[in-house]
């Protein structure tokens, strides 16, 4: 459902009268722990975590975006690019010609193999071991604070800090998008996700923007509560207007904000809370979804896996750091499961996929999900 | 007689001049007719060794020879100044890059007819098919990059970054890798080292896999591979822009090196001279070394000659010694077998298939020279069909790229002027103190209407700029005769614009280039306060050539500037001419109004939106 600016005062104010019922409506059950005699639980992806810190070759342990390159894995740390490649890490900084050490987002140009680094000082392109490095000084780009890159055929799409914008690498061209020439009402803008068809920027505060690429028009996506809290209905529309990623895949739109998440096929929007999934958090970084119907969240409790039915979450137990998985079936009814490891930490930042393997960025370290089979 | 010579050389040189109505400047057998010559730049044999094609971009033709008589077999019109062209893998297609249509012809060898005519990137200088004829790749010079096409189909597949100035490729004997060099430096902070890279380019994924890095060299020209693959070998110069150019007669401008890079040197790219005391290899330009590993030969076009070198010595040379060598005089002597003088501006070489012969294109002379490769000794030349009278503008040519005219034949027009263009470097040029004064090199496309010259102002005319001063300061000699330096000023004056790739081939603007133009145009600001009329950009800016011609103070002076009273410069193609500034200190347009205007003085910019400022900087780029 597409809900346009203006009714956002009207959508208010029901959600003032209507509060407590809607809080009733969409009531959260807590998790149901599995009865002894209920059938086992469903076969969700299993992994053994190894972890990667300074202690290991990391530059930092903060770290905000993973990239896998092949072989390769790109790590966007707090103090520098770092890639890992035959065993071995190597990190760009500043003076290789990185635009700012603090890396927050990553993109491959699958077709020429360049990869794109948004950092807290403009935009950078690693290429071929050269580092061409874009900011709003000596280029177009709208701001140094690039919150999101995405790559599609001939275009870089950016989220920054005050807008988003488009480089042609063909032509050179810098396009700027923001309040006065697209519905973005904040400027804040947190993630992209673009393809051969539409192109998606999440934007804190104004929901989510989206670019049609045959018409060029711009359409956009709110909560229908506006910036209350409050869930009037539950699945009527994007969960939240401060959202935080985007993520279009097999024509499915997920979207991740810090109050839970949702996901969008064109027609239906079906939102995740904690209190009705296996979300192990609403406060939501980042989104990464796999295909149509199952996607990947990183929360600050936790990694979390949606395979269209069930659950699984993977993080160090908030109580006592052990390894934790647990499952939660399509019913609610949640098992754990026995592991040994689990990512670094909590406080998930990113993830990518490596073929059946899972890079996760966190905020202590940079983990690889290795599967292991049943 | 002389006197009287003089004053009616110096009269026509202030007359108007256009390439369509050169009037004779001299008396010295010189017509003032605007003859076409062949200009041959490459050359190349077929696979069976039985035929030459030379690629001749004065008369936008391949012209195909017989490789034993040299005879003419047919002359093949391709597009508009063409600059490289390589055989397809099985020999049955040529390919050729053609600078000023941006196109690829591709010419069936069997037919020898144009079977195709493709589009490609900016100002495309060299072609090469991939052993498996999957991908074409072009080295685009103005998009600073190579595109890859599909072979069969001609359809661009993707663009990947080169360096500055794309130009110039070759393969790995097995096929699998392509190297590419680039003429201009790449981008770097104002007043450091030029860096420039080999670019590597896996052709089976069409992606860049490496880059070598090329410390101090600015300027890169044709790249050679031996045939066991260890061992590369690019031309290229090595300027000494940082101290000052009032020293040529100590170690000159540049150095004219060959990079070698590959198994046989190790992990790092050296970088040796061609240069020894008083014999100058000026702008090394094609390079082939011998199927044996015995030679290495390279053209140096300033100079007029081959250098052979002994591939074994200068190897033996490089493992025995620690560098860097490539500011060393004596070191050449180790290596450098002889010089072999040939014709003007020599550019590309081909060897015969049992290496025997070198050929060599020689541009501004319309010849071939023959050199026996055993003995280094030139054994004939052969001209090419085409005018054998030099015209005026022939003349300035081969002026404006000769180096005799320096001291000790140093430096010629071209060093800084490649392809009459600029070399992106910022100079130190008059011997008014360590670092004083420093000026980014302007180009020299389209210049009637755009005098004064220099950053000053100070030269009102071409004459003024090209003669007196540049031999003082430059050649460190007096050579010019008058005559010969009114066939320079001829020349000069007649390079026209290249065309310009961001305007819409309808003439039209695209919507952001339209919002730029009424920004640059604009009379009051945003406040609606009225911007005072020097401070518009388009009262500085005026005129087709965006020039007022006349000096003003823009708020860029530098404590190392005597005065910030600078000359206006044109706008023509302003988006190829980076850096920006007199002393190139902005690396980008933005830069000019983000860093170095920050009150305002070079218009007024700082009331402008981000998007404006983009939207201006996008008008910018049509004119």
């Amino acid at each position: 459902m597409k809900i346009r600016t203006g009714n956002r005062l009207a959508i208010s104010a029901l959600g003032l009268i209507a509060a407590l019922l809607a809080a009733g409506a969409i009531g959260a059950q807590p998790p149901k722990p599995r009865a002894p005699q209920a059938l086992a639980p469903p076969q969700l992806p299993r992994y053994r975590f190894e972890n990667f810190t300074t202690a290991n070759g990391l530059p930092d342990n903060h770290v905000f975006a993973v990239l896998v390159d092949g072989d390769r894995i790109w790590a966007g740390t707090e103090n520098g690019l770092a890639v890992y490649e035959n065993h071995k890490w190597k990190t760009y900084t500043t003076s290789d010609g990185l635009a700012q050490r603090a890396v927050l987002s990553l993109a491959l140009d699958k077709r020429t193999g360049d990869v794109w680094a948004g950092t807290m000082g403009g935009l950078s392109r690693i290429s071929g071991g050269r580092i061409d490095s874009y900011t709003q000084l000596n280029s177009g780009l709208s701001n140094d604070v690039v919150y999101g890159v995405s790559v599609e055929g001939e275009n870089v799409w950016v989220a920054t800090a005050a807008g988003a914008c488009r480089l042609n690498l063909r032509t050179g061209q810098w396009s700027l998008f923001n309040e006065r020439n697209t519905p973005m009402i904040e400027i804040w803008v947190y993630g992209v996700s673009a393809t051969p068809t539409k192109v998606y920027y999440a934007v804190w505060g104004s929901g989510i923007l989206e670019f049609d690429q045959k018409t060029g028009r711009w359409d956009k996506y709110e909560d229908p509560d506006g910036e209350t809290e409050l869930v009037l209905f539950k699945d009527q529309g994007l969960i939240h207007e401060i959202t935080s990623s985007v993520s279009y895949v097999d024509n499915i739109l997920w979207v991740a904000t810090y109050f839970g998440d949702s996901r969008y096929d064109g027609r239906y929007w079906h939102n995740f809370l904690t209190k009705d999934s296996g979300l192990p958090s609403n406060f939501t970084n980042y989104v990464k979804g796999v295909d149509a119907k199952s996607a990947w969240f990183c929360t600050d409790k936790g990694l979390a896996y949606y395979d269209g039915a069930n659950w699984a979450v993977y993080r160090p137990s908030l109580t006592t750091g052990k390894p934790e998985m647990t499952v939660r079936d399509a019913q609610g009814n949640v098992t754990p499961v026995a592991v040994t490891t689990a990512p670094a930490h909590n406080y998930i930042l990113g993830i990518d996929f490596q073929g059946d393997d899972i890079w996760v960025a966190t905020a202590k370290g940079l983990s690889h999900g290795i599967r292991q089979k049943p | 007689m002389f006197t009287l010579l003089a004053v009616l050389a110096g009269a026509l040189l202030r007359a108007t001049f256009s390439s369509s109505d050169i009037v004779q400047a001299s008396s010295t057998g010189r017509v003032g007719d605007s003859l076409i010559y062949a200009s041959p730049v490459e050359v190349l044999f077929s696979h069976d060794g039985a035929r030459l094609y030379v690629l001749c971009q004065g008369s936008d033709q391949v012209r195909v020879l017989d490789a034993a008589s040299f005879k003419t077999i047919r002359n093949v019109a391709v597009g508009h100044i063409p600059r490289g062209f390589s055989l397809s893998p099985d020999g049955s297609r040529l390919f050729v890059a053609n600078t000023w249509d941006d196109t690829l012809s591709v010419i069936d060898t069997g037919t020898m007819a144009v079977v195709a005519t493709w589009p490609v990137g900016a100002e495309p200088s060299s072609v090469i098919e991939d052993r498996e004829c999957k991908y074409l790749f072009v080295a685009n010079r103005i998009s600073n990059d190579v595109a890859v096409l599909d072979a069969q189909t001609g359809a661009e597949v993707k663009r990947l970054a080169a360096g500055n100035g794309a130009s110039y490729m070759t393969l790995s004997p097995d096929g699998k890798r392509l190297y590419v060099t680039h003429v201009y430096p790449n981008s770097a902070p104002a007043r450091t080292v030029p860096e420039s890279e080999i670019t590597v380019i896996d052709t089976a994924r069409a992606v860049v896999v490496d880059r070598i890095p090329l410390h101090g060299i600015a300027g890169v020209f044709h790249v050679a591979f031996s045939a066991d693959g260890r061992l590369g070998v690019a031309a290229g110069l090595y300027p000494k822009n940082l101290v000052p150019l009032a020293h040529l007669e100590h170690g000159g401008a540049f150095a004219d090196t060959l990079t070698l890079f590959g198994a046989d040197v190790g992990n790092k790219p050296v970088e040796v001279p061609l240069d020894e005391l008083e014999r100058y290899a000026a702008r090394p330009f094609g390079v082939a070394i011998m199927p044996d590993k015995s030679r290495i030969f390279v053209t140096s076009g300033g100079s007029e000659m081959v250098t052979s070198i002994d591939l074994p010595r200068l190897l033996a040379f490089i493992r025995g010694h620690h560098g860097p060598f490539v500011e060393d005089l004596s070191a050449s002597s180790n290596y450098v077998i002889t010089r072999i003088a040939v014709g003007h501006d020599p550019r590309a070489v081909a060897l015969t298939g049992d290496s025997r012969r070198l050929i060599v294109a020689n541009r501004l002379e319309d010849t071939l020279s023959v050199i026996d490769t055993r003995s280094n000794r030139l054994l004939s030349t052969i001209p090419l069909e085409g005018s054998r009278q030099l015209s005026v503008l022939r003349h300035g040519e081969q002026t404006f790229y000769t180096a005799d005219q320096s001291f000790q034949g140093q430096i010629g027009c071209a060093n800084c002027h490649i392809d009459s263009t600029f070399d992106d470097l910022t100079w130190d040029l008059e011997p008014d103190g360590m670092g004083r004064n420093i000026v980014d090199n302007r180009p020299l496309e389209s210049l009637k209407g755009t005098e004064p010259f220099k950053w000053n102002g100070g030269n009102p005319d071409i004459p003024t700029e090209c003669g007196p001063r540049t031999e003082k300061y430059f050649w460190r000699s007096e050579t010019y005769d008058d005559l010969t330096l009114a066939d320079l000023a001829t020349y000069i004056r007649s390079l026209p614009a290249r065309p310009n790739r961001w305007r819409l081939t309808d003439g039209t603007l695209t919507p952001a280039q339209e919002r730029g133009q009424a920004i640059f145009a604009r009379a009051t600001d945003r406040f609606g306060n009225p911007i005072p009329l020097a401070n518009r950009c388009s009262y500085c800016h005026s005129g087709p050539k965006g020039t007022i011609q006349k000096s003003f103070d823009v708020g860029t002076k530098k404590e190392t500037d005597d005065s910030g009273l600078l000359d206006t410069p044109q706008l023509e193609n302003i988006a190829l001419t980076a850096p920006y500034l007199h002393d190139g200190s902005a690396r980008t347009l933005e830069e000019i109004w983000t860093v170095f205007n920050p009150n305002d003085k070079h218009g007024r910019t700082n009331d402008l939106t981000k998007d404006e400022l983009n939207d201006l900087v996008e008008y910018l780029r049509t004119r």
